[in-house]
């Protein structure tokens, strides 16, 4: 099995300890990871803005470089189903359609496709878990708070295996944190309160350690966190299960 | 103003953003509660969709045979365009039935067609007579929730209102004794009323009769009162059947409330002896909206709410910040397709977190057709030109493996070296209530190229 390495562009340029863990993490359950050197991002930014045309070069950019892998694995759900969900806009060659099929989030890599939950981490820490919302609502790492349908998470199931590890529970489950990409800074206003009152609801809960599966949500709330000095971290999951693995 | 000025001006109130955000948590998580009482929910909701999607579909015979069986049963049926043909014919009903005071109930609508003024500018007398449309009346407002119209207002305010207009004493917002005094104002309304409007939930098209569903049982003592009943309803609100009503009736008092049921959920099939039963079908840009292939579906919408109560920007920045009858995730979908200008702003008011999508009880894809709408209007809206310029360099960027290298770098050694108040200027929206993220030592690729050599 080949996996293509996919590091979105944020990630690559500010939290490369986020793509090393992932890389590790991989490695440590005997995957042969290959980084294709010419990446450079899924598109999402620009079609979240409405520039969606203007996308189609760093779309097809991405499924030259990820087209010869059996898998395509990153640590960020919202690029991921931008891959899978947006790529509509090119025409849909082989090619194209085998990266869309085989783009997995890493925590659904692992636990669907290597049928792995026990990764043997250990993180004695509090933690509450963000869920992003491309993760849940887009690629169904999970159920919804506003459907009918039976409980499952699939960064829980990780995170609760994890020795050591609390998993706090908050009041609102999974509701979205405010980032939205673009909106973060047309909308700032309504992005810093949504992302205020995420931060307060894990304050509540006694949470120590904010995780997620999407380092975007986690770069928005961190930035408040660290301008108001709350006494909170934030780690990207892959960080929490690549602890003394 | 664009709906971002807007919430950043509710914004200022942090409280009061805490509280309407709070009183519409609430009722979301009734319509959960609820909603989880009844087997196979995701189920109906599947029904729905198809019924709604099929009624789309076949809107053309439908509507005729709505008209034909409500004909048949004595109800006079007239058709109208867009909303001024709607206000004409409404004036005439009541005209030639000599018609000065009129009562309504809460018909979106007609709050859409902007009837109250056209009827106000003919000195008749037009009362709002659910209480939230009656405080948003009096208040000279529009309604700031479709189910909820005064959701924005807090007790206290309402308080005031009432003291104003219907000499009530001052009562630090006591909800049951203003309830009690606005009851009491509006008993005498409905009793010397001469003509009643409501809207239509449902129009069913087998019977070719409707049904309007109230708490405040305001349609129906309005219409039992008064000689002429005037309903208007959109072009979309049939229902093939009556035996559809199960599903929707189901639905639509827990998606809207979390309650099973609305407390009157009324059939009027045809006019009481010696009485008028009017409906005015609509189209008003539905048409329009129904040839739009990506954005037809938005006409599912049997307007209860729960994609308003479950946004998390409607909840922080008010339903007035929409400029729109119809505000939330429903109303900026539907809103670009009247007019694209005014509302161009709307669909880029939204995360795209699709919680919206979760909860609408028929299904409309409404995360997916707000980035639709975004595509649309960043090529027939003309775009703020810093904006529009970095978007389509980044576009360049993105696909061009070297000047996205180059861009990194200087990103990344502005973000490190540049002074805080450069990086925190004005210009920076990020910055203002956010730190940036600190820049490491180097990148995943350098530290790859040291590390690892499997590029694939």
């Amino acid at each position: 099995m080949k996996v293509g390495l996919f590091i979105p562009c944020y990630v690559n340029q500010l939290y490369p300890q986020v793509a090393i863990a992932t890389l590790e993490l991989l490695e440590k359950l005997n995957v042969d990871v290959y980084y294709p050197s010419t990446q450079t991002c899924c598109g999402q930014p620009l079609g979240n803005s409405g520039y969606e045309d203007d996308s189609k070069g760093a779309c097809q950019l991405f499924v030259e470089n990820f087209k010869e892998y059996d898998y395509i694995v990153g640590p960020s759900g919202s690029c991921i189903y931008h891959v899978k969900k947006h790529f509509d806009i090119l025409e849909q060659t082989p090619d194209v359609i085998r990266v869309r099929n085989n783009a997995y989030e890493l925590c659904e890599f692992i636990t669907k496709i290597l049928r792995k939950t026990n990764l043997g981490a250990k993180f004695p820490h509090k933690v509450g878990l963000h869920k992003s919302c491309h993760g849940l609502r887009g690629l169904h790492l999970g159920s919804c708070s506003e459907r009918m349908d039976a409980h499952f998470s699939t960064e829980e199931n990780l995170l609760n295996a994890v020795e050591g590890l609390e998993l706090m529970s908050l009041n609102r489950k999974d509701e979205c944190c405010g980032f939205g990409g673009t909106f973060s800074v047309f909308e700032e206003a309504i992005s810093v309160k949504m992302g205020r009152d995420r931060v307060q609801d894990h304050l509540d809960s006694d949470v120590e350690v904010i995780t997620g599966a999407d380092h975007s949500c986690l770069m928005h709330l961190e930035g408040l966190i660290n301008r108001e000095n709350k006494p909170l971290k934030v780690m990207h999951i892959a960080e929490i299960l690549n602890k003394s693995i | 103003m664009t709906h971002a000025d807007k919430a950043a001006e509710f914004n200022k109130n942090e409280a009061k953003v805490n509280w309407h955000d709070k009183a519409l948590w609430y009722v979301r998580e009734k319509r959960d509660k609820s909603a989880h009482g009844v087997i196979g929910w995701e189920h109906i909701r599947d029904v729905a969709s198809g019924i709604k999607a099929n009624v789309l579909s076949n809107l053309d015979n439908y509507l005729i045979e709505f008209e034909k069986n409500a004909l048949n049963n004595g109800i006079k049926v007239h058709w109208a365009s867009d909303a001024k043909e709607h206000n004409e014919i409404v004036s005439k009903i009541l005209a030639d039935n000599n018609a000065k005071k009129v009562v309504k109930s809460k018909s979106m609508l007609t709050e859409e067609c902007h009837l109250n003024p056209h009827l106000e500018a003919q000195d008749i007398e037009v009362v709002d007579t659910d209480l939230g449309e009656f405080i948003v009346q009096i208040a000279k407002e529009t309604p700031s929730h479709i189910v909820l119209p005064a959701i924005h207002k807090t007790k206290e305010e309402v308080d005031d209102l009432f003291q104003e207009h219907i000499g009530t004493k001052p009562s630090e917002g006591n909800p049951e004794y203003l309830t009690n005094e606005a009851r009491k104002h509006l008993r005498n309304k409905f009793l010397n009323a001469d003509a009643a409007i409501t809207g239509v939930n449902f129009a069913i098209a087998e019977t070719g009769g409707i049904v309007v569903c109230t708490n405040e049982g305001n349609a129906d003592m309005g219409s039992h009162l008064a000689k002429v009943h005037i309903a208007s309803m959109g072009i979309e609100k049939i229902i093939p059947k009556e035996e559809h009503l199960g599903i929707f009736l189901r639905l639509l008092a827990r998606s809207a409330t979390g309650q099973p049921i609305t407390t009157y959920s009324s059939l009027f099939n045809k006019p009481a002896e010696g009485k008028e039963m009017h409906i005015v079908i609509v189209d008003n840009g539905r048409t329009e909206q129904l040839s739009r292939e990506d954005f037809r579906a938005s006409l599912h919408c049997i307007r209860c709410g729960a994609c308003m109560n479950t946004c998390p920007i409607y909840r922080r920045s008010g339903g007035h910040s929409y400029d729109a009858t119809i505000p939330g995730p429903i109303g900026s979908i539907l809103s670009p397709g009247k007019d694209l200008t005014k509302h161009s702003s709307l669909p880029f008011a939204s995360t795209l977190c699709g919680s919206c999508s979760n909860v609408c009880p028929v299904k409309i894809n409404i995360h997916e057709q707000l980035y639709k709408w975004r595509q649309v209007i960043v090529k027939d809206v003309k775009q703020p030109i810093v904006k529009k310029s970095i978007l389509k360099v980044a576009g360049g960027v993105l696909a061009n493996r070297k000047l996205y290298n180059f861009s990194g770098r200087m990103a990344r050694f502005m973000l490190k070296y540049a002074p805080r108040f450069i990086v925190y200027s004005k210009l920076n929206a990020w910055g203002k209530a956010r730190d940036l993220p600190e820049v490491k030592g180097q990148n995943f690729d350098q530290w790859y190229k040291v590390k690892r050599k499997n590029n694939g």
